[in-house]
């Protein structure tokens, strides 16, 4: 169980939040201009590395908003937690 | 009182006022309060404990505490019976009923016996190379009756369970000298500390005649835990377990309590989040495998002197102690203390070194460079063969030979550090040849491996050592007040050196695993048949598993591994340590999310009228419902007719209250929820409401319902029950991620109002008979509107929406009026014949009316088109959620599955929900699609069904064949909308 900390109320257990992907995420359109080959991009394919990775977290049960966390996918090591509207260091991303 | 003939006159731990009753297979024994099951057995002379797992051979105590593979006893009966315990952690009480496990009828004398006979037909994985034809599962329910553990209840447990969350700067596992002084010096140093151990007492494994600063190790241990259950910053907790290490250090403890005081609360889990662990842990002898190493009186020497200091039991009465180091010399002199006769220590060091000579001094025979051969005997250990290590591997010298009599032999092979919560913390163990033991190498940072756990065995490195990691480990979670200086005590003796097994022992019974019945010959057969990685050997033996998970026999598997495939202890490596370090019931992790709690259920307003008035409730998408009313014990059928007769004729009142109430308020709302719409919401007048589709990014529908305008910049959007979360969950996540953009507010409003949906051509005859200021004559309120307005006083928003398809007004009003309005329209239109209806009712006349319900009538694959609103798609031409799915080639393909009626020749028979739709009535071998929805229609005079088939909408008309288990049924399909297809009753 992650502890993770929401940029709003600080540490909590895992079990508060949901986990919403890769960010950034970037819908393509306006959708006549999106090609299949875009669009299914958008729908499937992430990076999924190994090493750190930016994501979007959600703190549901708490103040029920969507924050940004840097998180290894090997050992779980999360480096930093900003809202939405910051702007991560060069160094965290 | 007879029995307790092993019981010494004087001393141990054991409160010598509190005898205690007790029974063991049957038969009556007692003992004192302070001991263990396995304590007061040995004191009465039970040597036979158990039977093993496979060939069923009579087995003794090996261990004092979590590392016993032989004492498996189940405790008690009926639904509080716990199977697979360990005898030497049960904790006499009076009145205690226990049973050894795997034997009938009874450990001493088991009917099973006769299978150690064919030992030698019985190899590891000898059971799936054997049992094979025609199937293994013909034979599995024998076997495992034959070879196994305890039983489970068959009741549910009537205890109580409970978990706790904690913080804390320091936790200590282990509250042994190492661990005390770790949390001493944490405490000391301003850390909020929490010292856990898994034992009745403090104290671990210290002895009586211990010194520590000058005060008798006991009474030291009292005052330190007195200082700690003092101090405002520390928590002592005895009886708990650290089981396991989760991310970000999460520590699992798992605590039992004790019986009188915790009035029937049994155990206590704690989910511990440490800055800093202090692993004080300890470790733990192993035994030395050599023929016929497993008969009844061989335990560790630890074990021995564990019964004879802590419990005053007397083990044996000439006892051999066979060592490869000095922790062993202090079990001698303590069994000696307890008038033992020592026929002799045989210590595999041909040069012992300075613990012999003390011992030597003290009148001890002490025979150097020997090893066991074998020990002999049939229901105990009588002897034991040694002799000295030759010169060609393999031999014993010449003449060297010798068999010592005893009826106690104490083995001590070495101690493996009990490192498992380090290493579940990804710490890398490295192997220390000099210590013979796996050591905490580089690891977590946070985490401080101290004492015997760290490899350091001698008390006065477990006091230093221990205080040491303690102030550490205060020190990096920022508590650096002064702690003092460390305890101190005599410097002790703790040399050891690596002896696994003797080479020439006869490999079939010499046991490396006593509670799995793995000899060395098992490991021989497994490298013979090329299993070389240790944890397939560890599958395909079984060493290592169940109740002590190898506790005693993981190293000494590795050590044979290693010499058996020629490499090195470090180049087998070890198998994983995973949780929980000691079993764990699942009553303890489950917790208070049992029950009723264990997915409880939101009730609406109106729960307790309809539990009063007979309506039959279930759970529907999370919301305890009612399905149908009872009445006076009618038959359900009954009943749900009953309640569609009285919508089709006259009027029905439903509690519609769990139905998804979102409001979407801001100047951007329209623009928003135009994006969130399949259908266009722009152009949505204010008080109307208009039918739409909820798709997600795949362009597949997952929630639909009205969206309705009260303002401008103001809607309420309905969803199904289900869905109301999820879709408000959705809402959010757009807004915050995609939009921001946006300037909207999204609440969710669901459970603030109750919803009493007025359905029936009666309808607007009822509501008229209340007092309200809106109009409700149809050109002033048609179909698809909202007014708000005053019902009886009551604010009330009332639209005329319904999933019937007759006349409907949905009136949602605050939540507490929810009951009063009900009663006051079920008084007012009794003369009219209102009946308030269920699910059921409600989702036969769906059925007819031919309105779908997302997840019942659509699929994970549905998209607009597939439901006949295709068309909307070309005239909006706002971007929405899931638009450029539905532009994909898959989304046009003209085979998709489409949502249709179906229609049975014969109008009496109801099509099976789930039956596939055919083309070929004989072959049967392609699905064309299924039927969703099916009932008996009492106001068409015919069952009616919905289903989806492929390119459905085209083949209207078309004859098919319904399958469904063996039965064919012909069918049409045919429009879905079976009940009143213009939308008459709906308007009027």
């Amino acid at each position: 169980m992650l502890q993770i900390t929401c940029p709003c109320c600080g540490p909590r257990d895992e079990p508060e939040f949901r986990w919403g992907g890769e960010v950034p995420l970037v819908r393509p359109g306006p959708p006549e201009q999106v090609s299949d080959e875009a669009w299914a991009e958008y729908l499937f394919t992430r990076d999924n590395p190994k090493g750190f990775v930016r994501e979007r977290w959600l703190h549901a049960l708490g103040c029920r908003q969507w924050f940004v966390v840097v998180r290894s996918t090997v050992t779980h090591e999360i480096r930093a937690t900003t809202r939405l509207t910051d702007t991560l260091p060069e160094a965290l991303t | 009182m007879k029995g307790n003939e092993w019981r010494l006159a004087n001393g141990g731990r054991i409160d010598r006022t509190r005898p205690l009753a007790f029974e063991f297979d049957g038969e009556r024994y007692w003992g004192f309060a302070g001991d263990t099951l396995a304590s007061a057995l040995l004191a009465n002379g039970v040597r036979i404990v158990g039977r093993s797992f496979k060939l069923h051979r009579p087995r003794g105590l090996v261990g004092a505490w979590c590392e016993e593979p032989n004492g498996i006893v189940q405790l008690g009966d009926g639904a509080r019976t716990t199977p697979n315990l360990k005898a030497t952690q049960v904790e006499l009480r009076d009145g205690l009923s226990a049973r050894s496990v795997n034997c009938w009828p009874n450990a001493r004398s088991d009917a099973f016996a006769p299978l150690q006979l064919l030992g030698r037909l019985m190899p590891a994985g000898f059971y799936y190379k054997t049992f094979m034809w025609p199937s293994w599962h013909m034979f599995e329910p024998a076997i495992r009756r034959a070879a196994g553990l305890g039983t489970a209840p068959r009741e549910p447990d009537p205890d109580r369970y409970e978990e706790r969350h904690e913080q804390c700067d320091v936790l200590v596992v282990g509250g042994g000298p190492a661990g005390l002084a770790a949390a001493l010096a944490a405490t000391r140093a301003g850390a909020r500390v929490i010292l856990a151990d898994d034992r009745p007492a403090l104290g671990g494994a210290l002895q009586e005649t211990k010194r520590i600063d000058g005060a008798a190790a006991l009474a030291w241990t009292a005052a330190v835990e007195r200082e700690l259950r003092t101090a405002p910053n520390a928590r002592v907790l005895t009886r708990t377990t650290a089981f396991g290490c989760y991310d970000h250090n999460l520590i699992a403890l798992s605590e039992k309590l004790s019986e009188p005081e915790s009035a029937g609360l049994r155990e206590r889990l704690w989910h511990v989040r440490a800055a800093e662990v202090v692993v004080a842990a300890g470790a733990i002898e192993r035994p030395i495998v050599f023929a016929d190493n497993d008969l009844p009186g061989i335990m560790l020497a630890s074990a021995a002197m564990t019964y004879a200091a802590q419990y005053a039991v007397r083990p044996g009465r000439r006892a051999v102690i066979v060592t490869s180091g000095d922790s062993a010399y202090e079990a001698a002199s303590t069994l000696q203390t307890a008038g033992v006769e020592i026929a002799a220590i045989v210590d595999t060091r041909a040069e012992p070194g300075e613990a012999a000579s003390l011992a030597r001094s003290a009148g001890i025979r002490v025979m150097a460079g020997y090893y066991p051969v074998r020990a002999h005997g049939g229901r105990a250990v009588k002897a034991i063969e040694i002799g000295q290590i030759g010169a060609a591997a393999g031999r014993i010298n010449e003449g060297s030979a010798r068999r010592l009599e005893c009826d106690l032999l104490c083995v001590s092979g070495g101690w493996t550090p009990s490192v498992h919560l380090f290493s579940q913390a990804k710490g890398q163990l490295r192997y220390d040849p000099e210590r013979a033991a796996l050591l905490p190498g580089p690891g977590p940072k946070s985490f401080h491996c101290a004492g015997a756990a760290a490899g350091n065995l001698a008390l006065h490195h477990c006091l230093t050592d221990g205080f040491a990691a303690g102030r550490e480990a205060a020190k990096a979670a920022q508590a650096t007040r002064d702690a003092g200086r460390s305890p101190t005590t005599d410097v002790e003796l703790a040399a050891t050196t690596a002896f696994w097994a003797s080479p020439q022992s006869s490999h079939r019974k010499a046991w490396v695993d006593f509670q799995n019945d793995v000899t060395r010959g098992d490991l021989e057969l497994a490298v013979r048949e090329n299993l070389r990685s240790v944890e397939h050997v560890k599958r395909y033996t079984t060493t290592g598993m169940a109740v002590d998970q190898g506790k005693t026999s993981n190293m000494n598997a590795l050590a044979i591994l290693a010499e058996l495939t020629g490499t090195s202890i470090p180049q087998v490596g070890n198998t994983t340590f995973r949780p929980p370090y000691d079993p764990v019931t699942l009553g303890s992790l489950a917790g208070r999310h049992v029950g009723a709690f264990y997915h409880p259920l939101r009730r609406t307003p109106l729960d307790r009228w309809h539990a009063a008035h007979g309506a039959v409730l279930e759970d529907f998408g999370g919301w305890l419902r009612p399905a149908w009313y009872a009445g006076e014990r009618r038959h359900r059928d009954d009943c749900i007719r009953a309640e569609k007769r009285a919508t089709r004729t006259a009027v029905s009142l439903f509690d519609g209250s769990p139905l998804g109430k979102i409001e979407v308020r801001g100047p951007d709302a329209a623009v928003f929820l135009n994006r969130m719409y399949y259908n266009g919401m722009k152009t949505l007048a204010v008080g109307r409401g208009r039918y739409g589709l909820m798709l997600n990014e795949h362009g597949i529908i997952i929630d639909d319902g009205v969206c309705l305008r009260l303002a401008e910049d103001h809607f309420l959007v309905s969803t199904t029950s289900g869905g109301a979360g999820r879709i408000f969950a959705g809402f959010e996540e757009w807004l915050q991620c995609e939009w921001p953009d946006l300037t909207v507010l999204v609440t969710n409003v669901t459970s603030a109002w109750g919803n009493i949906a007025v359905a029936g051509p009666r309808a607007r005859e009822l509501l008229e008979r209340l007092e309200t200021d809106i109009d409700l004559e149809p050109d002033a309120f048609p179909h698809l509107s909202i007014r708000c307005g005053r019902l009886e006083g009551v604010p009330v928003r009332i639209a005329r929406v319904g999933f019937t398809g007759e006349l409907s007004f949905e009136i949602n009003i605050p939540a507490g009026y929810t009951t009063a309005l009900w009663e006051r329209l079920l008084a007012k239109g009794a003369d009219l014949g209102v009946l308030p209806i269920g699910i059921e009712a409600l989702q036969e006349l769906r059925t007819e009316k031919g309105y779908l319900h997302v997840g019942t009538d659509t699929d994970g694959r549905s998209i607009p088109a597939d439901v006949g609103m295709g068309a909307l798609l070309a005239k909006k031409s706002d971007d929405f959620v899931g638009r450029r799915s539905l532009e994909r080639s898959d989304a046009k393909r003209p085979d998709r599955l489409q949502f249709v009626g179906l229609e049975a020749q014969d109008p009496g028979t109801v099509l099976p929900v789930g039956a596939h739709v055919i083309a070929d009535a004989t072959t049967r071998n392609a699905s064309q699609g299924y039927v969703t929805s099916s009932c008996m229609s009492e106001a068409l005079g015919r069952s009616v069904a919905l289903g989806l088939v492929q390119a459905g909408q085209a083949r209207t008309g078309e004859a098919v064949h319904v399958y469904s288990s063996g039965r064919t049924f012909p069918a049409r399909i045919v429009s879905p909308r079976w009940y009143d297809p213009e939308g008459h009753r709906l308007n009027a």
